[in-house]
């Protein structure tokens, strides 16, 4: 890889062992993936926020690499992931999660990277136009930025997102390479797509494809909208490496992959282990307006039986406080939860719950694999016609 | 055998193989992985030579690299099939020799095995 004369003295030390830091890891990236240089990013997201995934080891190393800056911050635009909880709903999360959690969110803020903690920065923030190159860890957001708005960015780590932000740069590899981007292998969907959770399915199926780009073939007059979009780009994120999926109709292709009936089946049945749960969650990804209008308007003025959690944009959660949405939701019996999502949260314990719904399947696996839970995967839909009253 | 070197370093151990990829998130701070419904699930990558295709899903899984090496369970190297971002960049901060060798050499390696990764020579050696 061919460095510039200031790569190299940065990547030597010369501007500190930071900077080194940032550099070592991007040229890393660069040798591993054939980059032949380093171009020039214009926004980063930050994953790795939530002290339950990066522990204390995430926490030292923040700690020692934004003090390593010496007062430098980031030098592009700059948005960050949820973190593990919503400051202004403490409920029991004890004194040692939220004080850890804070020192993150103090690393970060020495780095100059503030909130709002969100993983849809594509609904939070204006957006640059189509071609733009960015670095978006957060697997869901890279895909649905490189799928659905045409930004261009591989499917980054925490570390890689952090080291852009830094720099500025990221290795010119992967699917910032034109060619990468069309995809060989196209999955052929057989199976009526009804709702967001069939998209998710779908995306989970996907996944499974070894390949950086997966095209996608739908049936005749199947519309697929920006719910169904973050569904699908959310647990295509989760189940594999693609970071991006295109839409259409294919001309040439290495692989055809037909998506049955029987195949959806499957992965409902690998994911979802219950058929009840005694609590209901929406997101991840965190809900945007629509998704929020369309929960009200599928509720028809009646309430959640059981607790209902939803998670939320900040921004996004102030917009529906002034559209009177977030009140008719609250007085349904939901709580909203921003700053925080589903994925490893601490809200959702064993100690707490036996079992939760939710139309997520990333939500799912997490809550499955990680808090241990059982999970009920159903639509937005069918939770409310069978949780409301 | 011969194999592309990405993280430099040398390190000897038993070789605990899947053909599926992780997501390394998953891995806690034993170790150990939680994922359900991969063959792995419950079994702990300390001190041995992990052997898988590439890692998929949370992007935070580089982090969880990082956390097993503090924690002193880090896997001892990895050999991989293809050097995805979140592997690479996981192991360049936590010094964990990482190495992408041939699918026909993928196969030659057997679970349970102990092997030796010398990275910096780009070597594979039984």
């Amino acid at each position: 890889m061919e460095l510039s004369r200031e790569e190299e003295k940065a990547l030597k030390g010369e501007y500190g062992e930071a900077l080194a830091t940032a550099y070592r890891i991007l040229v890393a990236i660069g040798e591993a993936t054939g980059a032949q240089r380093l171009i020039k990013v214009e926004w980063a997201h930050i994953s790795g926020v939530n002290y339950n995934t990066i522990g204390d080891a995430g926490l030292k190393f923040l700690e020692d690499f934004s003090k390593g800056m010496e007062g430098r911050k980031v030098i592009i635009k700059t948005t960050i992931n949820p973190m593990g909880y919503d400051p202004q709903k403490l409920n029991n999360l004890g004194q040692d999660f939220t004080e850890k959690q804070s020192k993150i969110i103090e690393a970060y803020e020495r780095l100059g990277i503030k909130g709002p903690y969100t993983c849809i920065p594509y609904e939070a923030f204006e957006l640059p136009k189509a071609g733009t190159q960015v670095s978006f860890a957060e697997s869901n957001a890279a895909v649905f930025v490189n799928s659905m708005l045409g930004l261009i960015t591989n499917k980054e780590s925490s570390l890689s997102a952090l080291a852009s932000a830094i720099t500025g740069k990221a290795p010119d590899s992967g699917l910032r390479n034109t060619e990468m981007r069309n995809p060989k292998v196209i999955v052929n969907v057989r199976k009526k797509l009804r709702n967001e959770l069939d998209f998710a399915i779908l995306g989970y199926f996907a996944g499974k494809i070894d390949e950086p780009s997966i095209g996608i073939e739908l049936n005749e007059n199947m519309i697929i909208d920006k719910t169904h979009a973050k569904a699908l780009s959310a647990s295509l994120g989760l189940s594999g490496s693609a970071g991006l999926f295109k839409i259409g109709k294919f001309e040439k292709w290495k692989e055809k992959i037909e998506f049955t009936e029987k195949d959806a089946e499957m992965i409902k049945d690998e994911i979802s282990n219950a058929d009840k749960g005694d609590v209901i969650v929406f997101g991840s990804p965190q809900l945007g307006l629509k998704e929020l209008e369309r929960l009200v308007q599928l509720m028809k003025m009646r309430k959640f039986r059981k607790r209902c959690i939803i998670f939320c944009e900040r921004g996004i959660f102030n917009r529906a406080k002034k559209l009177g949405i977030a009140e008719k939701l609250e007085s349904a019996n939901a709580e909203i939860y921003c700053d925080s999502c589903s994925c490893l949260t601490p809200y959702l314990s064993k100690e707490n719950f036996d079992s939760v719904i939710t139309n997520s399947v990333k939500a799912a696996y997490y809550l499955r694999n990680w808090n241990k839970l059982n999970v009920s995967l159903k639509s937005m839909e069918e939770i409310v016609e069978e949780e409301c009253e | 055998m011969n194999c592309k070197s990405i993280i430099k370093g040398f390190a000897k151990g038993i070789v605990l193989k899947t053909e599926r990829p992780i997501n390394l998130l998953m891995l806690n701070d034993n170790g150990i992985l939680n994922d359900a419904a991969h063959i792995l699930n419950g079994k702990s990558v300390a001190n041995r030579v992990l052997v898988f295709p590439y890692a998929v899903g949370s992007s935070v899984g580089a982090y969880r690299l990082y956390n097993l090496r503090v924690n002193k369970n880090a896997p001892n190297a990895i050999i991989c099939l293809k050097p995805d971002l979140i592997t690479v960049s996981g192991c360049a901060i936590a010094n964990i020799p990482l190495v992408v060798c041939s699918l026909e050499d993928f196969k030659m390696i057997k679970d349970g095995i102990e092997i030796s990764v010398d990275a910096d020579k780009g070597e594979i050696l039984f």
